[in-house]
């Protein structure tokens, strides 16, 4: 596959067999990465998001406690780093201002300092969030502020830059008609934009709302839906509600206002394990156990866009959330070219863009960033466009 | 009213006796008008069909003529088209195939490819590889759901004798999810739950013990050795070989891996005995017969033990546990089963 396109694919896929995959719905392609070149099952992916700079990097977590760095405008992986600590798999990944974020299973969530050199330095920060931990999940207007959840593990909300304790502590919902204690099981999280509120999905098909602005620690909301555990969420750009998934690879979309069913999505066949909605557009991409990754429009009209068989059991997603979903007009070769030829293009472009470089006089932005990389944003000659 | 009776019959005698001779003139006459139309066409406007016709008897009589005028008209093009063919001889155009719906099957994307790497790499990793690479062999364990009748005991027993190295429990009332432990530190690596409704059994769960996947089949068609017919003796403690036919997309794949890994790895050819699973439309059927070579191109088949035909419902990933499991693929009728070509296995 043609690295060079790397970057403009719209959706990343981590499967079980620890290959990740980028996937160019326009183009309808598919590519395969590797670190090692040879697919292995002790890498599989089990965490991935955005790296710093935009959407330029990819953070992999992987069940053998390695991050690794992917670069989507090269198309290769960087370097890696273990970082060990706690037993299990990652459950959250996050990144701020350098900083790497990670949480495994048993309840270790550690901050680790992110320089590219490959030694695990000891951690910056270290908390114990309690075991079973299912999500750990960043709040993208605090990047500071993380929430985590887990079987038997109430919610929590933790501000990395304050106290070891956690900010807000759910607690647990009242003895049902039967005076039992209603069992916990948060699979996932999300924090509401604008509102301190936070909504989880449990494995009783259970979707919470908390505020921790409000006196109340119980949740604002509770709705149920189905009968079997939810295992995926996702907020919908602009309107207040959620899309979740269960694990018979059902989806719904459910109103956060009233706590009532909106509408259900059909196609897919096995447990849902991935789901991110577009941040502008009305698309929906989900990947699950059954192999498929699927794109869905969310309103009018409601139904499948686009369907890749990615032969590996998917284990998570990143979807671009970039406006222009066609590839750039100006790049400097056209998909239908061999692949030889497009490596001695890129060879050439280069040369160019470098002899361009010199005659603007930019040295001191050329020498911290990779070359290739400052060419191809000099060409594009788009005005205060962020970065593909 | 004449005239209409006329009308309608064609100059063929009918045991509407009285009549006859007089409409016979005037279909003549009909007939002589409209040069070699049809009377029918001549004397009705256009758009008329017989469904119209109000009198059933006449109703009736009209289609069964018309039909038989179609049958005419096929039987003559079909002679025509032969009288071609001899004729041409070796130009002739091939025949051209007749449509079924296995052969206007929709094609599956997920259909495995034998050089796709990624796939091997999937397939030589999953739960089944320590079975595929002589690690284990399998030990099953049979049984049923509680109380179970007649028909289901026997069915379980000849199965005991179809799959070698098992062992029938019979089930107490124990919560599967408790049995799973014990079976496991007795180093079983299958069991199969047969489901029993209203006397006969219906249903069938396969799980792949250590933590490996279990499918959930509906079981219908079931024959025990003593309903079929022209049936062999009973089968011997040999190794059977196993055929596998049809298991095309990477469902089928997974699922018919799990069939391989019930059987033990060396079949004992001396034993001559076979058991199939053939997969045809989704459905698979399971046959157990014993085979003889009369000579280099001829065999016999005896049918030997029980026969069962299956529907896959669903393949969950985990062993068994269909409340809180993750399910790999789930069979939704509304959603699957709207076009009669697609398959899924």
């Amino acid at each position: 596959m043609a690295t060079t396109g790397a970057r403009w694919n719209h959706v990343w896929v981590g499967t079980e067999t620890g290959i990740l995959k980028g996937v160019n719905l326009q183009r309808k392609q598919a590519a395969n990465f590797t670190a090692t070149g040879q697919p292995r099952r002790e890498e599989a992916v089990s965490a991935l998001c955005w790296g710093a700079g935009g959407e330029t990097q990819i953070l992999v977590g992987c069940v053998d406690r390695t991050v690794k760095h992917f670069s989507t405008e090269e198309g290769r992986f960087q370097g890696q780093r273990h970082c060990p600590g706690g037993e299990g798999t990652f459950r959250g990944l996050a990144q701020v201002d350098g900083t790497l974020i990670t949480c495994v299973d048993s309840g270790i969530l550690r901050v680790w300092r992110d320089n590219d050199k490959e030694i695990s330095s000891d951690p910056l920060l270290e908390l114990r969030v309690g075991p079973g931990v299912c999500r750990m999940r960043q709040n993208p207007a605090h990047p500071h502020v993380v929430a985590t959840g887990g079987k038997e593990n109430a919610l929590k909300v933790w501000d990395l830059q304050g106290s070891e304790e956690p900010v807000f502590r759910a607690k647990n919902v009242r003895n049902d008609w039967l005076d039992l204690r209603v069992p916990i099981w948060d699979q996932d999280i999300q924090f509401l934009p604008e509102s301190q509120k936070l909504v989880t999905c449990t494995g009783y098909h259970q979707v919470r709302v908390y505020d921790p602005a409000s006196p109340q620690r119980r949740p604002v909301l509770e709705a149920t839906y189905g009968e079997h555990p939810l295992t995926a969420m996702t907020l919908t750009p602009g309107s207040n509600s959620v899309i979740v998934g269960n694990t018979h690879g059902q989806l719904a979309e459910i109103d956060l206002r009233q706590g009532r069913l909106l509408g259900c999505l059909k196609g897919l066949a096995g447990s849902v394990r991935g789901l991110q909605c577009h941040p502008s557009k009305p698309l929906l991409a989900s990947c699950g156990l059954d192999r498929m990754l699927r794109v869905h429009r969310i309103r009018n009209p409601r139904g499948l866009e686009h369907k890749v068989y990615l032969k590996s059991q998917l284990n998570c997603l990143l979807l671009s959330g970039r406006d222009n979903w066609e590839d750039e007009p100006m790049e400097p070769q056209e998909p239908q070219k061999p692949k030889n030829l497009s490596s001695e293009d890129a060879e050439a472009d280069e040369l160019w863009a470098s002899l361009e470089a010199a005659a603007k006089r930019k040295l001191p932005d050329r020498e911290q960033t990779p070359g290739a990389f400052q060419t191809r944003r000099r060409k594009k000659k788009r005005p205060g466009s962020t970065s593909p | 009213m004449e005239k209409t009776s006329g009308s309608r019959k064609k100059a063929q005698k009918r045991k509407v006796a009285t009549e006859e001779p007089q409409e016979t003139a005037i279909v003549k006459d009909g007939a002589t008008e409209s040069g070699a139309q049809p009377p029918k066409a001549s004397v009705f406007p256009p758009g008329f069909s017989i469904s119209e016709i109000k009198n059933k008897q006449r109703r009736h009589l009209m289609f069964t003529r018309w039909k038989q005028q179609q049958r005419k008209e096929k039987l003559a093009a079909k002679k025509k088209l032969k009288k071609e063919r001899e004729a041409l001889g070796d130009k002739a155009p091939p025949k051209p195939i007749p449509k079924t719906i296995d052969n206007q099957r929709v094609y599956d994307e997920t259909t495995v490819d034998p050089t796709d790497e990624e796939v091997a790499y999937d397939e030589a990793t999953d739960e089944f590889a320590s079975y595929f690479n002589r690690q284990t062999s399998p030990k099953i364990l049979i049984t049923t759901s509680d109380r179970p009748h007649g028909r289901t005991v026997r069915l379980c027993e000849q199965l005991s004798t179809v799959i070698p190295n098992s062992h029938v429990y019979y089930r107490r009332g124990l919560a599967l999810k408790k049995i799973i432990p014990q079976c496991i530190s007795r180093d079983f690596t299958d069991l199969i739950v047969i489901n029993e409704d209203r006397k006969t059994p219906n249903g069938l769960i396969l799980s792949h013990l250590p933590n490996g996947p279990t499918a959930h089949f509906k079981m219908s068609s079931v024959r025990l050795r003593k309903e079929l017919k022209r049936k062999g003796k009973d089968p011997t403690e040999h190794i059977p070989e196993i055929i596998l036919n049809n298991f095309t997309t990477r469902l089928g794949h997974s699922i018919g891996r799990m069939f391989a890994s019930l059987f033990p790895h060396d079949p004992q050819f001396i034993g001559r005995q076979v058991a199939t699973f053939h997969n045809q439309r989704d459905y698979i059927f399971f046959r157990f017969h014993r085979y003889i070579f009369k000579s280099e191109k001829k065999v016999g088949i005896q049918e030997l033990g029980p026969r069962f035909t299956l529907k896959l419902r669903s393949l969950q990933k985990g062993t068994f546990d269909s409340k809180y499991g993750e399910y790999e693929w789930v069979h939704k009728p509304r959603e699957m089963d709207t076009s009669r070509r697609k398959f899924h296995l």
